[in-house]
């Protein structure tokens, strides 16, 4: 065999076994489930159900702040992802157990994007947060491409809450209420912009950084 | 047998063929045809492709970057040509054929000094001619569209600037109006026939604020302000992008703005001031710069004894007195 050869066979053997690595690592990693709302009240609103926990409680990252998706079926999933159906209303509830703090950029304390730039809390409708005053924003429900805002008003942080996911109504909590239209079928991204990722780089790290804690997709299909 | 035909068809039994006459011939040969395509691609591209070339004509640094862009290639394009047609001419003329001798061989194997040395002049003067070019569009009033500083050197001639402020934070900008109460929005919205003056800053990390078809670049660093200016001179859209590798959701990190008539966007900011007025209020004091603390962006560092990633000093924690 000539050198050329034995060269061609070392790198072509090197590039098999670095893509099936990567192939692995990406298999292991994975990726969250996606909840499926598109089967949902057919022609009709869909309504959606989150809730946000100060600590999941269990896993790999127990401390790690998180969201929570409920599927159709009334199971808590531990995912960011969730699908619906385009041109539609999409009516969405937030179960809100975290505590909160000042916003670092009070512009996300305004409620945008949303039927009437306003939103439900707790029955109450407001339009903006004042995250200086009171317990303060948890967390926000962010789609920055459709322009959506809602600033999730905080619990005490005094008060006993939940430690671990699914926390039912029992624990102290905030019900956040609004509604959009879907868009056009595409993935949508959403975040928190709270940097609520404690012990991280400027808070925006860990379940910051992490799809299936404090940022995900919405996935619209036509 | 013309010179052509005797250098260009030389047999396996005439190595020697390719003689001075001959070079001379196949110079001027070269020459002519370089000058012919220059002279004809040269035009074309400026006048045809130029218009079309990016970042367009919406500002006035926009409009110099494509002026600039089409002077390069129309340096560029007549070197390229020297190169390609000598190299393709080289291959047709002079290829071996097959069993036969090498069709350059001896003396003009070796080099030519005066090729040599007129390379190095021509594209030594080329390189030196953009250096002073390219220095001089940097420098003109204005600048060329990107991040000053904060106490820029080359600043416009206008005497009605338009403030704007980029914050950028992780993952997104907003833009605060001082003219207009500081509102905050999501919205980048600016007038035609205005110069903008651009304070760009951050929240967190590096930013990079990015708005392509206004040539506008400047890097948003936090307790920063870095200025840039433009003139707008087009109506239409633009995008806004982050160009500095911000964190996981950076490629997501982009908005679009607009360039509108000024009553429109008098009516738009003045709109805008009196929706956003209440949360207005509860935004810090306009700044330069925001320096995000234990209690958000209102100003201050962190203190010595506060860690801001504590869980326990970072949510509802109150500063110690002079902490900020």
């Amino acid at each position: 065999m000539s050198l050329a050869w034995k060269v061609t066979v070392t790198v072509v053997l090197f590039a098999v076994c670095a893509a099936a690595g990567v192939i692995l690592i990406v298999a292991l990693l994975g990726t969250p489930p996606t909840v499926d709302y598109t089967a949902q009240s057919p022609g009709g609103a869909v309504n959606v159900a989150l809730q946000t926990v100060g600590t999941y409680g269990s896993g790999s990252h127990a401390s790690w702040v998180s969201y929570l998706v409920r599927s159709p079926q009334g199971q808590w999933v531990h995912t960011t992802n969730f699908q619906v159906p385009a041109h539609t209303r999409i009516n969405v509830t937030i179960y809100q157990y975290d505590s909160g703090s000042p916003l670092r950029n009070q512009q996300t304390g305004l409620v945008t994007g949303t039927y009437g730039n306003a939103a439900l809390l707790n029955g109450k409708t407001f339009q903006v947060i004042n995250s200086n005053a009171g317990n303060g924003v948890a967390h926000t429900f962010s789609i920055p491409s459709l322009g959506i805002n809602v600033p999730l008003y905080a619990n005490n942080g005094n008060a006993n809450l939940c430690g671990a996911a699914p926390c039912t109504l029992k624990s102290p909590h905030n019900i956040i209420r609004f509604s959009f239209t879907s868009p056009g079928s595409g993935n949508y991204r959403w975040q928190c912009f709270v940097p609520c990722g404690l012990g991280f780089l400027f808070g925006n790290g860990g379940p910051m950084s992490t799809l299936g804690y404090m940022g995900g997709f919405m996935k619209v299909v036509a | 047998m013309s010179e052509t035909q005797t250098a260009g068809t030389s047999t396996p039994a005439d190595p020697t063929a390719n003689t001075p006459t001959d070079q001379t011939h196949h110079w001027w040969r070269l020459i002519a045809v370089w000058v012919v395509l220059s002279a004809i691609l040269d035009p074309l591209f400026y006048y045809l492709a130029g218009p079309h070339i990016p970042p367009g004509t919406m500002t006035d640094v926009a409009q110099g970057a494509q002026f600039d862009f089409n002077i390069l290639f129309i340096i560029a394009l007549p070197v390229l040509l020297a190169v390609w047609i000598y190299v393709i001419y080289a291959i047709v003329m002079w290829r071996a054929s097959r069993g036969g001798p090498e069709p350059v061989a001896e003396a003009h194997s070796r080099g030519h000094l005066g090729i040599q040395v007129g390379w190095i002049l021509s594209t030594t003067v080329i390189v030196i001619f953009l250096f002073g070019f390219g220095t001089y569009e940097l420098v003109q009033p204005g600048g060329a569209g990107g991040g000053q500083g904060s106490s820029p050197i080359w600043t416009p001639t206008s005497k009605t600037i338009l403030p704007i402020q980029v914050i950028g934070q992780q993952w997104k900008f907003t833009y605060r109006y001082p003219t207009f109460g500081g509102f905050e929005t999501n919205q980048l919205v600016i007038p035609n026939d205005t110069t903008i003056e651009f304070n760009v800053t951050s929240l967190d990390v590096i930013h990079s604020f990015w708005a392509y078809q206004l040539n506008v670049k400047a890097d948003a660093n936090p307790d920063y302000n870095n200025v840039a200016y433009a003139t707008t001179q087009q109506l239409g859209t633009f995008i806004v992008r982050c160009s500095e590798l911000c964190g996981i959701w950076h490629g997501a990190m982009y908005n679009n703005g607009a360039v509108v008539t000024k009553s429109q966007f008098e009516s738009w900011a003045r709109l805008t001031e009196f929706r956003l007025r209440k949360n207005t209020k509860l935004l810090p004091p306009y700044a330069l710069t925001y320096t995000p603390d234990a209690n958000g962006a209102d100003g201050g560092y962190y203190p010595d004894n506060v860690d801001p990633y504590s869980k326990v000093e970072t949510y509802g924690a109150k500063q110690p007195k002079g902490g900020g």
